[in-house]
């Protein structure tokens, strides 16, 4: 029933939203939409959290093999919790932005949820690709109508990854359909399908690429910047604080348990890959006069991370991966916030042109100092349990020869990370008051409401992260399980 | 009640309170009930610890589990306060300090506006919870989170004063090198997961002494990497050039954490996990090494800086140094002693110079200053019996402590001790240099300056006098054995805690009568070398540009430039190629490539379908189909 919700109240109240004439009121739908959402996350992650709640089956397209099927394990609810947790404040942050044509944003915004609720949920493969799809299209909208002036190129360029990415991940997916015994799509025909290790080879390919594009690994990342910057900031926040998990829970659901033995056998390559884009991000995002494409090379960096931990195979990074898909999406949504105030304020993202905000907006100050110390993972922040848990699995993985290397290469870029964070800091909030801060005010208090729950957020996970690594332990031991055992068994 | 150790946790509970009291209320608080706030925290934390210090004087130690703060997979970490000998030291120490410190600035910072004035309590307070955190913690996680946590208090205060360019320049630089230090701290942290299991202070040394989980191989390694990170938070070669421009922040800071607290966490960790220390000779000769050159460096280049609290921040270095040196000759006792007259004697010299500055209208070239005797007696006083300690003139605190790791140097080697005594000569050198310059001779400044001239308010001089106490008297509690029997109280105290060590190192005797000549000739020289200096820079204080090898001195034997050079500027110059060559040509090169090819091919389906959306959708299903249609054949 949880299950259904989730799903049902974004998509209803989306196709609902359609039907508004007036800004104010889609723009108040949508916000208590999302909040119900919330409540509902809520209640299956507390009272409701009963086997029965959380699995839901139904007839679809039966004759292929595919079913309605929704499942929500530890991994599900923390990125269900996720989404709903984004939504509201991603709404009430951009409170005052106005869009022309309201009605439609505000609807496709909640298509998207439904489509993330989707993905999160479906325990059917064809059914996940449905969602995916979902998910996506409205978000290709949203860039190509509502977006900054280079709108169509940068959706254009984004439109073609996302393509090639979703046509690679279909091939893999019928490819396995019809290796499965009982021709079913269903996750648990998927797991038990025996592949040779050379369909796995170009299986982890197929797969990889997709969900790669989507997280970004390097060398897909390229759509990434430009999308995060020509897009209307709420959109970013979708796309970057949620809709880049996809991909790491497309790895963790669809890859590793799947295909297993490929991981073992192609791992370190995409750590290596994924390394390599960290200390390449880091070094752009130190260059960067544009705000967007700081934070969007940054987020490049972190997400860095979490793939090279996801091939780390073990538990430890394999609970870092989890529990920094949350914190890294809440962290880079308190992010966006800031920079959508700057913007709209001051009508520039450029460093170089701002300076001394502190005098003028304090709040703001201390607020952002909060979240871009949870950005570069200090201690008591959320974002430092799931880096210290990923390095350490990283450190003492044993499906590499190169542990100790990969964890300095990476490591170097917690240090990047300090020098672009902190100089982003004092660029723009210390100093003199350049000639454009002059006019500044401080946070409205939507965008004050909105920051201070992401910071109680991050110090929440920071001081006492167990319940939630306690939520998703069974599933990242159920993962490690699924591969060590191809191994053994090989 | 039963077991006073169980309150541990309220000392570092006063300051967090007291930060968010006074962050939060900073603009509704009045600044004397700001001023209470701040410093009542750490008074209260300070009376604690001295309750705690008792109790584990009487043999009580205990380590106190809370929650757990982290497990998952192979990790396990409790959050775990750790009471022991160690611990309780430094607890009295920061709090101590602190109290002191956080009392003299609540004159020293008044004239800011209470906004501020609350935000530099706040800090001032979450430093001092930090630095708990740091010593009090039962395993490595712990310690980490308190030594970012002073990293970070460090960087807000360096920048307090934010609308000033280059100090939030200086803060950053701070931070940046910190971490980089932090990233070996956080490296030896996940090599001990690997090898234990985990990072409890007690399972590590057990795994250490007894199993067989460490090799040789993991002991030195993980030992350099803690060294590594001490060496940025300690401010030793090559990340030391961080704490000379620290100074950037108010000067009750550079008092407490630049250097009477923060700095000295680096030889707190070595001193914790000494035992690991004492097994690795090669990671010991690299400490000594390390520390001689540090304090060697550094007094070379305070001989010629004529800011005031520059010369002191070189001279913190150089300390941090001797005490590097200290432990990398085994003689942990000698550096946590070291740590402590140090620490009342840099905090009085720093305070002093604020004092100073704050008389003199914001000036800190001494060359400006002079005969500031006849103006300020209580300031001049205290400055001078600071001055004295940390020259090492006989009695005086410094004089103990240095001694003793003078000792401990001649016992693994004559030479080291020649160095280790010449820069205690060149300590004492720019020391009265230091003190000539600003407090005899006749004043060079403005008639402005001298109008306005007057000795502080008491919520100054009186700090100013406890630490002048302190660092008078502060050496007694270790005196050598040679000299008393029995003396040394504080190595009897951390006997414990350096035991299992003293099994596994040689321990170099030095003869009773050796160490009395050695003594006598330090202090000879050390007294000739203060008269020198004194009536010197007295009589004609040296007010040009330095020129020749003065001038490379001058400027710090140009280290921060060549780390411009060397470091930076090619990693920014590769940032930069790859943002505006690489990622546009290769990446997205190869990208737009597959692109225009799509829409070559879209633009052919366009013909059936319009626009883009069409032909994705279609594009989909022929592909569904094409797959099926390849499934079919492959099926055959």
């Amino acid at each position: 029933m949880i299950t259904l919700l989730l799903i049902l109240i974004p998509l209803l109240t989306g196709l609902a939203a359609f039907f508004f004439r007036d800004e104010k009121t889609v723009r108040a739908w949508a916000l208590f939409s999302s909040i119900v959402t919330l409540a509902v996350s809520l209640l299956g992650l507390t009272v409701l959290n009963k086997p029965e709640y959380l699995a839901h089956e139904s007839q679809w397209l039966g004759s292929l093999g595919s079913s309605f099927s929704l499942k929500l394990d530890g991994m599900g609810q923390l990125l269900c919790l996720l989404t709903a947790v984004a939504f509201p404040l991603i709404l009430l942050s951009t409170w005052k932005a106005t869009y022309s044509r309201a009605t439609s944003f505000f609807a496709l915004m909640l298509l998207s949820q439904a489509g993330l609720m989707g993905v999160f949920l479906a325990a059917d493969a064809l059914l996940f690709y449905f969602f995916w799809e979902l998910a996506l299209i409205p978000v290709y909208f949203l860039c190509s109508q509502w977006g900054g002036e280079k709108r169509i190129a940068v959706t254009f360029k984004f439109f073609i990854y996302t393509f090639v990415g979703s046509l690679l991940m279909l091939v893999a997916i019928l490819y396995i359909y019809s290796q499965t015994a009982d021709r079913s799509f269903a996750l648990s025909s998927f797991t038990h399908v025996l592949l040779k290790p050379n369909e796995q080879i170009w299986l982890f390919v197929a797969f990889v690429v997709a969900f790669g594009i989507k997280m970004p690994i390097f060398p897909f990342h390229t759509w990434q910047p430009d999308t995060y910057e020509q897009s209307p900031t709420a959109v970013t926040m979708v796309l970057s604080g949620v809709m880049v998990k996809m991909g790491v829970f497309g790895l963790l659901r669809w890859l590793l348990p799947v295909i297993p033995f490929s991981a073992f056998q192609l791992g370190d390559n995409i750590m290596t890959l994924a390394i390599i884009g960290m200390i390449y991000a880091s070094l752009i995002a130190i260059r960067q006069d544009d705000i967007k494409r700081l934070v969007a090379y940054s987020s490049i960096a972190h997400i860095g991370l979490m793939a090279a931990a996801i091939f780390a195979i073990n538990e430890t990074a394999m609970q870092g991966v989890m529990i920094q898909m949350f914190s890294h999406g809440i962290n880079i949504i308190g992010m966006w916030m800031v920079v959508e105030v700057i913007e709209r304020q001051y009508g520039t993202r450029k460093i170089s042109e701002l300076g001394g905000l502190a005098q003028k907006a304090p709040a703001m100050a201390i607020l952002f100092l909060i979240v871009a110390l949870a950005n570069i993972a200090l201690p008591l922040t959320n974002a430092f349990v799931g880096e210290f848990l990923m390095f350490t699995g990283i450190f003492n993985s044993a499906n590499t020869k190169f542990a100790a290397w990969f964890t300095v290469a990476a490591g170097l870029c917690i240090i990047f990370a300090a020098v672009y964070t902190l100089n982003l800091m004092r660029k723009t909030f210390y100093g003199e008051p350049g000639p454009r801060v002059t006019t500044a005010i401080d946070l409205q208090i939507n965008e004050k409401l909105a920051l201070v729950v992401i910071v109680a957020l991050i110090f929440w996970f920071g001081v006492n992260p167990q319940p939630m690594l306690d939520l998703t332990q069974d599933v990242s031991a159920s993962i490690i399980k699924a591969v060590t055992n191809s191994v053994s068994t090989k | 009640m039963k077991n006073i150790l169980e309150l541990a946790y309220l000392v570092p509970l006063f300051p967090l309170i007291g930060f968010l009291i006074n962050g939060l209320g900073r603009k509704s608080l009045s600044k004397s009930m700001i001023g209470i706030i701040g410093s009542g925290a750490i008074l209260a934390s300070f009376v604690v610890s001295l309750l705690i210090f008792f109790q584990v004087k009487g043999g009580n130690t205990d380590t106190l589990n809370y929650f757990s703060f982290i497990r998952a997979g192979a990790v396990n970490i409790p959050f775990a306060f750790q009471i022991d000998q160690l611990s309780s030291i430094f607890l009295l120490i920061i709090t101590g300090v602190g109290f002191l410190i956080h009392v003299y600035s609540t004159s020293y910072m008044h004239e800011e506006k209470t906004e501020h004035f609350g935000r530099y309590f706040a800090y001032l307070n979450l430093f001092v919870f930090s630095m708990l955190l740091l010593v009090m913690g039962a395993n490595y996680v712990i310690m980490f989170i308190g030594w970012e946590g002073v990293g970070l208090c460090s960087y807000l205060l360096i920048g307090f004063w934010f609308k000033n360019p280059e100090y939030n320049k200086a803060a950053n630089k701070a931070f940046i090198m910190n971490r980089i230090g932090d990233l070996a701290f956080l490296i030896a942290i996940f090599w001990i997961i690997g090898k234990v299991g985990s990072v409890g202070y007690s399972e590590v040394i057990a795994a250490a002494t007894e199993g067989s989980k460490f090799t040789t191989t993991d002991i030195t390694g993980i030992t350099i990497l803690l060294f590594i990170g001490a060496t940025g938070k300690s401010a030793q070669i090559p990340l030391y050039t961080w704490l000379p421009d620290a100074m950037a922040g108010p000067t009750p800071v550079s008092a407490l954490i630049h250097a009477a607290t923060m700095v000295t966490a680096g030889i707190y960790m070595i001193a914790r996990s000494n035992v690991l220390y004492s097994m690795s000779p090669l990671t010991l000769n690299i400490i000594t090494y390390v520390g001689l050159a540090t304090a060697l460096l550094a007094a070379t280049i305070a001989l010629k800086q004529n800011d005031i609290k520059k010369v002191l921040a070189y001279s913190t270095v150089s300390q941090l140094g001797y005490m590097f040196l200290a432990l990398g000759t085994g003689a942990y006792v000698a550096a946590v002693f070291h740590v402590m007259t140090h620490a009342f004697f840099k905090a009085l010299l720093f305070l002093g110079s604020g004092s100073v500055i704050h008389a003199m209208g914001g000036e800190q070239d001494i060359r400006k200053m002079g005969g500031l005797n006849k103006y300020m007696k209580v300031t001049h006083i205290t400055f001078l019996l600071g001055c004295l300690a940390i020259a090492g003139i006989p009695l005086f605190s410094g004089f103990f402590s240095k001694d003793e790791i003078l000792a401990s140097a001649f016992g693994k080697s004559p030479v080291i001790y020649a160095v280790g005594l010449f820069t205690a000569l060149l300590t004492a050198f720019y020391m009265f240099r230091l003190y000539a310059t600003t407090f005899r001779g006749s004043f060079r400044g403005t008639h402005e300056q001298e109008h306005h001239l007057h000795e502080s308010p008491s919520a100054i001089t009186i700090p100013l006098v406890v630490l002048a106490v302190l660092s008078v008297i502060g050496g007694f509690i270790g005196i050598p054995e040679f000299m008393m029997h029995g003396g040394h109280k504080l190595a009897e105290f951390l006997q414990p805690i350096v035991a299992p060590s003293a099994k596994l190192l040689p321990v170099h005797e030095v003869s009773h009568s050796t160490e009395w000549i050695l003594t006598g000739v330090s202090s000879a020289l050390i007294i000739g070398v203060v008269f020198f200096a004194w009536n010197k820079f007295s009589r004609k204080p040296d007010t040009g540009e330095a020129t020749g090898f003065g001038k490379v001195l001058a400027n710090k034997w140009y280290v921060d430039e060549l780390y411009e050079k060397a470091i930076v500027n090619p990693l920014a110059k590769l940032g930069g190629f790859f943002n505006n060559i690489f990622e546009k040509l290769v990446v997205d090169g190869l990208v737009n490539g597959v692109g225009r090819l799509v829409s070559y091919s879209s633009r052919q389906l366009r013909l059936l379908q319009s626009g883009q959306v069409g032909s994705y959708v279609l594009l989909m299903v022929l592909s569904i189909l094409l797959v099926f249609v390849i499934q079919f054949f492959l099926r055959k």
